[in-house]
């Protein structure tokens, strides 16, 4: 008896680490496309989700407009942002010390926490999606339906970056110019366009992310905070790895959930905001390029 | 201050490297210590001693993170977590073995310099990016270490209230006499930083966050001096912490929360990386910014926004202006106030000549 039940509850656990998994990998992939394109490292991910939710959430509440407009005008103000962005704020810091790059995005999270709050106002919103709110009960399993989206939106987009990269003109141009500027500028590649565009792109995969964290967490200034689960996600698949992204996601997702059901009981709770960053200084310890990256970190 | 020399007249090592070459300086040291010693405590009203106490505290940490990020060019997101390690050694000791402060403080320092070793040890295979990601992994671990071990955080609340420190049998409550008590370790903190970074280690800390593989090949063992740069600086923030318990009567973990990690970081790139100077200016820009857009709001703001607004706009105004700040320094002035106040003094050294 007790066995089965335990089966049971894991194989939950496992369906539910594996959703949550995707969605993280919507958000990692944001980051990834960054740092894939620029070597730019962006700490306000999470920031740039929740400026998406907010803008889905304003849209829909107080515009009232239609799911599918509030989705458009999202995605049109996250490019419009992340263009601005590379603009004002990235342009002028190429060619500085890395480190300048991480202090300016976490400058930038700073404002957007402050400046979403005065411009939305301060409650906490919901995002209705135009779905049923009652599980899918499949066998022992109890599956959200806006998980389930969550998890096809970020298949879906995985898929298109990894066709976008692999297949496309424009991402072979990206690819290049991640690989090495100088020679992308003289294949006659517009380095400055395609760092815009990375940014763009990580604005569009952020107001999806958005849409679908606000609808499952509701929308506030704590959404923000899923941007630091997007560390670990990254550094266990590779930085520059999209399969790396969903990789990391999906076992960040499994042991997060694992170690929520297992461990909780005994230390008394928030293991899942917990295991994730152990696992992470393992992989840094062990495998710093995670498991897709490649291999070229620079050693000392 | 506005000196000018007509010449170099060094004859010896020793007036070379004397930390201040000019007798004017050393006649500005003097009217400074008499200004800070003597007509501020006397002088100022007990809030604006308040104000003074936390600059003070944002000082000692202030330089403790410059020598890391500043001089050896290694990242913390972590400081806020170093300092309440030494928050809570130092309260845990005070109040379970009733230990009195100079052994505490102390301790503190050297649990938040083990730790902060700890934390440091990948800076032997990473750096840049994955050194940012792992203190920030070291943060949250930390926070998360401290709220949930009832015999760390001693339970409720997860806070420890501590004695006031104990002098020769005289007890430091007022902010007056704080202020001495800080002001004391604020000194201390400036003089060992300042010959720090003019000892074999700071120069060791300097050359490696110059050129890491340069500094390898003149013989410093990178990873020994990487170490060294982590111990130090997380005792610098272990002290800072137990200042903070010391000052505030009660060691709480919400003051060291990852946001002020972030401060400490704005602190040393508002002031200026890589300048002692540059630090006491970051500490007393940041610590005062958020004090006086409170005061302008207050007075100003409801010309303009109502009662209600107002309370939700200071503290997200706080952010947006740190935000901004870091980012404007970032990109217009890397090197911070610190730079522009040489500016200033140089200018002013050769007036009214252009140079």
């Amino acid at each position: 008896m007790f066995d089965w039940f335990e089966w049971e509850f894991t194989l939950s656990l496992l369906t539910n680490g594996v959703l949550i998994g995707l969605m993280y990998a919507l958000i990692a992939l944001g980051f990834v496309l960054v740092y894939k394109a620029t070597d730019a490292i962006n700490f306000a991910q999470g920031e740039f989700v929740m400026l998406a939710a907010f803008f889905g959430a304003v849209m829909l509440l107080s515009a009232g407009a239609p799911f599918w407009v509030a989705v458009l005008v999202t995605l049109a103000g996250m490019i419009a942002f992340g263009f601005g962005l590379e603009r004002v704020v990235l342009r002028p810091l190429i060619g500085r010390p890395i480190v300048s790059v991480i202090m300016a995005t976490i400058g930038l999270a700073a404002v957007l926490r402050g400046v979403a709050p005065l411009v939305f106002g301060a409650e906490t919103r919901s995002i209705v999606m135009p779905v049923e709110d009652a599980p899918i009960i499949w066998g022992p399993l109890f599956i959200s339906p806006i998980q389930l989206i969550g998890a096809g939106v970020a298949v879906m987009f995985l898929a298109a970056f990894t066709w976008f990269f692999l297949k496309s003109r424009m991402g072979i141009a990206m690819r290049a110019v991640a690989d090495n500027q100088q020679v992308a500028m003289a294949m006659g590649i517009n380095v400055e366009r395609y760092f815009a565009l990375a940014w763009a792109m990580a604005g569009v995969v952020s107001a999806l992310g958005g849409i679908v964290w606000g609808s499952l967490l509701g929308v506030d200034v704590h959404l923000a905070l899923i941007g630091l689960k997007v560390f670990p996600v990254v550094i266990l698949g590779g930085l520059d790895s999209i399969v790396g992204a969903i990789v990391g996601g999906l076992i960040i997702g499994i042991v997060e959930n694992i170690a929520a059901g297992y461990l909780d009981p005994v230390v008394g709770g928030g293991t899942k905001d917990f295991a994730p960053y152990v696992l992470m200084i393992i992989a840094l310890m062990v495998r710093p390029y995670g498991i897709f990256g490649k291999r070229q970190i620079e050693r000392v | 201050m506005f000196h000018r020399e007509a010449g170099i007249y060094k004859t010896s090592y020793a007036a070379d490297m004397a930390l201040y070459p000019l007798p004017v300086a050393r006649w500005a040291v003097a009217g400074f210590a008499v200004l800070f010693l003597g007509v501020l405590p006397l002088a100022v009203h007990e809030y604006y001693l308040t104000i003074v106490n936390l600059i003070s505290i944002a000082i000692v940490g202030a330089l403790g993170l410059n020598i890391l990020v500043g001089y050896t060019g290694q990242i913390s997101i972590g400081h806020a977590a170093f300092m309440s390690v030494g928050a809570y050694t130092a309260a845990n000791l005070a109040v379970r073995l009733d230990l009195p402060f100079w052994i505490t403080l102390p301790a503190g320092g050297l649990m938040a310099a083990a730790i902060g070793t700890l934390v440091g040890i990948p800076s032997l295979r990473i750096k840049g990016l994955y050194l940012a990601i792992a203190t920030l992994a070291a943060q949250l671990i930390i926070e998360w270490t401290i709220n949930h071990v009832e015999w760390i955080s001693g339970g409720v609340q997860a806070s420890i209230e501590v004695p006031r420190p104990e002098l020769f049998g005289y007890v430091i409550k007022s902010q007056t006499q704080l202020y001495f008590f800080l002001m004391f370790f604020v000194v201390l903190a400036i003089i060992a930083t300042q010959n720090l970074i003019r000892s074999r280690i700071g120069r060791a800390f300097i050359a490696i966050r110059d050129q890491d593989i340069a500094a390898e090949i003149i013989g410093i063992n990178i990873f020994r001096y990487k170490l060294y740069a982590f111990a130090i600086s997380s005792f610098y923030a272990g002290v800072t912490g137990v200042l903070y318990t010391y000052f505030l009567g009660i060691a709480n973990y919400e003051q060291f929360q990852i946001v002020v990690s972030i401060d400490y970081l704005a602190m040393i790139i508002i002031g200026g990386l890589g300048s002692i100077l540059g630090s006491i200016f970051g500490a007393i820009f940041v610590t005062l910014l958020p004090i006086v857009l409170r005061l302008v709001m207050e007075d100003f703001g409801s010309l303009i926004f109502s009662e209600a607004d107002l309370r939700n706009i200071i503290p997200n105004l706080r952010l947006i202006v740190f935000g901004a700040l870091i980012i404007f320094f970032l990109i217009v002035e890397p090197e911070g106030l610190n730079r522009l106040w040489r500016n200033i003094r140089s200018y002013f050294r050769v007036w009214p000549f252009s140079y």
